[in-house]
């Protein structure tokens, strides 16, 4: 069967999103104080700096980023194929930190399961709050996020993709179908 | 980017591009290291037995850290506390070791090709961790890392390897490596310590320090083991140092940003004068803290589902 493309968000579309989802951060957390966004590798890297840059803007306030690298704590080593592990990077101390995961996608909870563990080994947040730009379901573990891009229900035979350009902002999201 | 070996023993076996995985994993694993919590749960449940027929305190405790950080349940077992002085086989050490399940076996033995020996017979993973004067894996890695991170790659550079280059485990591994990495590789030797048609590994053969030294990026020194050959392949110790020994003025030859390497343990005063040794150019202690990244790195990388054998 031929591949289709649907597409969800646009260049605009996923530029307003962002600036919602910045604009709850900053409501839910009353500004920036002790604030820093991590995002998880790679997809959610790019956004979270995304997002930290229109959050400067808004409130012009520096919020520190850092990027985790989650495939130390994935929970399917034996299964598949090792992949590359590549740095983490917190250019500051978690403790006591409101910290906001990112990633690009939800899906079955699993990476965010990892991020979280990953975390608290480097540090003990005040909380942990989770951004993803798409929320597709099928969730298999009991994680919500708290600032969702936009809901798509999709089939497991679905997939998502988020397509970033060679400056790393994101240009799309397609529903792809096999 | 997949890494299809299921063993690692020797350096013989990987590609440029195993190489260049292993090392960019090794960078990724240094952060760890310098954790507060220094500990992540990639190997949990996995059993590591260190099988050690020789003495070693550096790569022993390398290993064993690394698997330690990585979540594995390690298990050292020294010759001199085994079975082995009861005068059990390596083959019926290993039948017994395999019916209790290890998933990994680090071994180092006095012999060549123990490593090889024990694949070809358990279904556990082996990590050849030094097999008599043949290869040295994990080391030869190692060393590599230090020189990328100090010089950003290994293409073109000149080493010079000096020293005991028949028995040595390390320089066989590094000779090859950093062969396939595109680096030169300069040895020098006492005629009883070359061993012959090591040509033909590309090396190029030279005879005098300065000679050897001139240009070189990086200087790797060798223990002369002393308590094997010492008193039979050279005249004395003062004339090894005199002749094949780096000091202040011959380091003088290479170029002024050389590294000066060792895999320890060091002779000093013998292969390398204390001021080298503790010098500006001395990467020595950086070489053992990247081993202990490195063995993360290949533990890590031989635990994924296996693709194909060796």
């Amino acid at each position: 069967m031929a591949e289709s493309n649907t597409l969800i968000l646009d260049k605009a579309g996923i530029r307003r999103a962002l600036t919602r989802i910045s604009h709850e951060i900053l409501e839910r957390n009353k500004g920036t104080t002790d604030l820093a966004l991590v995002g998880i590798r790679t997809g959610g890297d790019f956004l979270a700096r995304q997002l930290a840059a229109m959050i400067d803007r808004i409130e012009e306030s520096q919020v520190p980023v850092g990027v985790i690298d989650i495939t130390l704590y994935r929970d399917d080593l034996s299964h598949r194929e090792v992949r590359p592990v590549e740095k983490t990077t917190l250019p500051f101390s978690l403790d006591d930190r409101q910290v906001v995961l990112v990633d690009d996608v939800l899906f079955t909870g699993r990476t965010i399961r990892a991020a979280m563990d990953a975390l608290m080994d480097l540090g003990r947040p005040r909380n942990i709050q989770l951004a993803v730009l798409i929320d597709r379901g099928h969730r298999e573990l009991p994680i919500r996020p708290d600032y969702i891009g936009r809901n798509v229900p999709t089939s497991k035979d679905e997939g998502i993709v988020v397509e970033f350009n060679e400056d790393n902002a994101p240009v799309s999201v397609l529903l792809k179908k096999n | 980017m997949a890494f299809s070996h299921k063993h690692i023993l020797g350096t013989a076996q990987l590609s440029t591009d195993d190489i260049s995985l292993i090392l960019d994993t090794a960078e990724s694993f240094k952060e760890i290291n310098q954790r507060d919590i220094k500990k992540v749960p990639t190997l949990r449940g996995r059993t590591v037995i260190n099988l050690f027929f020789e003495a070693s305190t550096r790569t022993r405790v390398s290993f064993e850290i690394a698997e330690k950080r990585l979540s594995a349940d390690s298990i050292n077992i020294s010759a001199s506390t085994s079975s082995v002085v009861k005068g059990e086989t390596l083959e019926d050490t290993a039948r017994n070791l395999e019916a209790m399940r290890p998933d990994i076996i680090v071994i180092r033995h006095s012999a060549s090709g123990a490593p090889h020996y024990l694949a070809e017979r358990v279904n556990a993973a082996i990590v050849n961790a030094g097999d008599g004067a043949h290869e040295h894996p994990s080391q030869a890695l190692l060393d590599l890392m230090t020189i990328r991170e100090h010089k950003g790659s290994l293409k073109g550079l000149n080493v010079a390897i000096i020293g005991d280059i028949t028995h040595s485990r390390v320089a066989r591994s590094n000779i090859l490596a950093l062969k396939k990495m595109g680096a030169s590789v300069r040895l020098l030797a006492p005629g009883t310590m070359m061993p012959p048609g090591i040509e033909k590994t590309g090396a190029r053969v030279f005879t005098r320090m300065e000679d050897c030294l001139d240009g070189a990026d990086v200087v790797m020194m060798l223990r002369i083991q002393l308590e094997r050959q010492g008193n039979t392949l050279i005249p004395s110790v003062r004339e090894y140092a005199r002749f094949f020994g780096l000091n202040r003025s011959n380091l003088k030859c290479a170029k002024p940003d050389a590294l000066v390497m060792h895999p320890g343990p060091i002779n000093r005063g013998v292969e390398i004068t204390s001021d080298v040794a503790d010098g500006d150019q001395n990467v020595i202690l950086e070489q053992v803290e990247n081993g202990v990244a490195v063995r993360m790195a290949l533990l890590y990388l031989i635990s994924g589902e296996s693709v194909s054998e060796t």
